[in-house]
């Protein structure tokens, strides 16, 4: 505990919340009828299906694989039937529909066959495998597939490994529950990383207003045949975000658009390593999670709640209470609004903060920026909000990535201190998000551009390859035709080329004439005198219709 | 007198042949700013602006015989860049080349079409898959949204469907001053 602690730039002092969850025992949330469970869960591709609707599945089967490398797998979080496979409404800021794979569970919980996985003894290319199929995925709120992260690669050696129990967001409290309850299984998932990644220290950074998960952390350190250093950090918002928490611990900074894993520093939240410990030394996958449920709630606690339950059913469970206007998932300075609370709990669900008027009141109207920089004194990456805000607001966005806007980790101390109340981080998730489109777009001219030039030089090719063939046949036929004829025909007079070309004419005309003749309408010899009437009629009535025809186009061209 | 003379007659020539000789190595194949003006133009490829697609309307602009508002795809913002780029007041969209349209993407009814590649050859960006007597379809990722597949359709069987909003394109919205609470 005396390791030489350094401190991040900024960041502000949010009143915690904490005790009104953190005291009460963890329950399990029981098993909802339906279980919704969404195929996009994680950062990267979402997971394809692998189950047809009427399938009966058992709690832990793969329902959707991976696709790619940077995805992650899901899983049946309870046994029953697959009723759908439909959009449903995603706990997500845009309340849109995405794929989701709805289980009507059957109350039996009927596991699906599971053995624990030797990991020592396994290529850790094949582990971080397995650890995609398992659905694993960053618990602390970005939900990047982990696997991806426990490959440190041949060039970036890795180490340190810092456990982040931060947990810096006022009102959330699982991860401070997980690390007093489940302290042995998260330093097993940490053994497991460092099998993975080859780090030789291990830390694990708690802020210090949390007591209880501390001691419980030292206790079971102190069991442990391997160096983990438990590290109180000052509580101080957003001391859990893993670029402050690095800069902390270990007094370096990551810079701008560079991994953590540059500089030989890879960052876990404690919960994604008792899911990792979960997985490997039980061969369960990613199937619940610890959420908190607080705020304007009767009893705020933590639950164990199976991916897929819905929002509502966990409220209820902490007694719902009149007055909401909202729910948030998360916390208050990062979480996002949800649609409605029937939206599912996915693995990126920490915390279901229940809002109402008194505890969040809604935020005076927003004054115009008086460039005080209160924000840019509180910002943790270093940044001028003020600056990003007003290149946001104007559109200018080359200006803002000009000012490191991609560095911003949308944290909200620049909101929590603006004076004028403006919506700070709505700007910049704005200006982000329009930058991304816009890039999007660019790639789609880009590749328009390249498709409809390969186009342009495709067709000159076809028109130049069919010219060529032409001129190919009709140079044989020319040569053809020079070894039928007699050399004395040619008259000494006239030009070779000419002759040759008066030959190729009569050869064409020979073979019109042949055509024609074969072409010659027959049986037209001993006709009555009726039919030859018939005949020509038939014949005026055609040049008519030509004639006709052509009058238009006639005056088309006049015109 | 003479001196100075040969001195400033020795310097023309040195320097007329160093400008002769970057002349020629530093040459500029084509026109650079019909390069940046095509960079502006969205590729719809789909010649409402008059030009047979996007590259002969930037050479037109760059030889200033065509103006800066007649790409409809380009909407308002494309104007205005254009407008940055030249050095002009940006104008509002020539009505007469098309109104901007939500992006959309070509659609084949294959129960209707007769496979008579009539759409292939007009598509500008071969996004429409297909042969003789065989059933079309769009690539649905390299459709522009032209519109120009449309007119040629002798059976009528392809649709523009606007692209909806999914998770994966959603944008953060532009946060909304409240200036009073309705309701």
């Amino acid at each position: 505990m005396n390791r030489e602690l350094f401190r991040f730039k900024g960041g502000v002092h949010p009143p915690e919340h904490k005790a009104e969850s953190n005291g009460r025992p963890v329950h399990a949330a029981p098993l909802p009828r339906e279980l919704v469970i969404p195929l996009r869960q994680h950062i990267g591709n979402p997971a394809k299906p692998v189950v047809n609707v009427g399938d009966r599945v058992l709690k832990g089967q793969l329902i959707g694989t991976a696709d790619g490398t940077i995805s992650a797998a899901v899983h049946a979080s309870s046994s029953g039937t697959v009723v759908a496979i439909e959009p449903r409404t995603m706990p997500h800021a845009s309340g849109l529909p995405d794929t989701c794979i709805v289980i009507e569970t059957d109350g039996r919980n009927e596991w699906i066959a599971h053995a624990p996985v030797d990991y020592r003894n396994l290529p850790p290319a094949e582990l971080r495998m397995l650890l995609r199929d398992m659905g694993l995925a960053g618990l602390g709120g970005a939900v990047f597939p982990s696997a991806v992260k426990l490959d440190p690669g041949p060039t970036h050696p890795c180490p340190t490994l810092i456990l982040n129990g931060g947990e810096c967001e006022p009102w959330i409290t699982c991860d401070d529950v997980l690390m007093r309850h489940h302290a042995d299984e998260i330093l097993q998932g940490a053994a497991i990383m460092q099998h993975l990644l080859g780090c030789t220290e291990i830390l694990v950074g708690i802020e210090a207003n949390k007591p209880e998960a501390i001691a419980a952390m030292e206790t079971a350190v102190a069991k442990l045949d391997f160096p983990v250093e438990v590290v109180a950090v000052p509580s101080i918002y957003p001391g859990g975000g893993a670029k402050q928490m690095i800069e902390v611990l270990t007094g370096r900074q990551v810079p701008s658009g560079k991994l953590s894993t540059d500089i030989g520093i890879q960052v876990f939240n404690v919960g994604t390593a008792h899911a990792l410990a979960r997985a490997v030394n039980h061969g369960e996958p990613m199937l619940s999670r610890l959420v908190t449920v607080t705020g304007h709630v009767l009893r705020p606690q933590n639950f164990e709640v199976l991916i897929g339950t819905p929002m509502q059913a966990l409220i209820d469970l902490a007694g719902d209470r009149d007055g909401t206007t909202g729910v948030l998932m998360g916390g208050p300075m990062m979480g996002v609004p949800m649609p409605n609370a029937h939206v599912p709990v996915v693995k990126a669900t920490n915390c279901i903060l229940v809002q109402s008027r008194e505890l969040f009141p809604p935020l005076p109207r927003a004054l115009p920026c008086i460039r005080c920089t209160r924000c840019a004194n509180a910002c943790p990456a270093e940044l001028q909000p003020q600056e990003l805000f007003r290149f946001a607001k104007a559109g200018d966005f080359g200006r803002a990535q000009e000012y490191h806007l991609f560095d911003c980790i949308e944290c909200g101390c620049c909101s929590y201190v603006c004076p004028s109340h403006i919506p700070l981080v709505d700007y910049y998730r704005y200006a982000k998000s329009e930058i991304w489109a816009r890039e999007r777009e660019k790639r789609a001219a880009d590749l328009a551009r390249e498709r409809h030039e390969f186009r342009q030089f495709r067709l000159e090719r076809e028109k130049q390859e069919k010219a060529e063939k032409l001129a190919a046949k009709a140079a044989a036929k020319r040569a053809e035709l020079a070894a039928e004829a007699p050399s004395g025909v040619t008259s000494a007079g006239a030009a070779p080329d000419a002759d040759a070309k008066r030959a190729l004419i009569a050869a064409a005309l020979a073979r019109a004439q042949a055509k024609k003749a074969e072409a010659a309408p027959k049986n037209t010899d001993h006709l009555t005198p009726e039919q030859q009437r018939e005949i020509q009629e038939i014949e005026a009535r055609r040049a008519k219709i030509r004639e006709l025809a052509r009058k238009p186009l006639e005056s088309e061209e006049d015109a | 007198m003479l001196s100075a003379i040969l001195v400033m007659v020795a310097l023309a020539i040195v320097i007329g042949v160093a400008l002769g000789w970057s002349a020629i190595r530093f040459k500029v194949e084509g026109n650079p700013l019909a390069e940046k003006i095509d960079a502006i133009l969205p590729q719809t490829q789909c010649g409402q602006c008059g030009f047979p697609g996007c590259r002969p309307y930037a050479e037109a602009i760059a030889r200033g015989e065509a103006d800066i508002n007649q790409c409809p795809p380009g909407g308002e913002d494309g104007v205005k860049k254009l407008a940055e780029l030249l050095g002009v007041e940006p104008k509002p969209l020539d009505e007469t080349h098309g109104t901007p349209k939500p992006k959309s993407v070509a659609f084949i009814d294959e129960q209707t079409c007769i496979g008579c590649t009539l759409c292939i050859q007009a598509c500008p960006v071969d996004a429409i898959v297909g042969a003789a007597k065989q059933m079309h379809t769009i690539v649905a990722a390299e459709c522009t949204g032209c519109e120009l597949c449309l007119p040629p359709c002798p059976v009528d069987c392809i649709s523009m469907v606007p692209i909806a909003e999914d998770l994966p394109h959603w944008k953060w919205k532009h946060p909304v001053v409240q200036l009073k609470r309705v309701a």
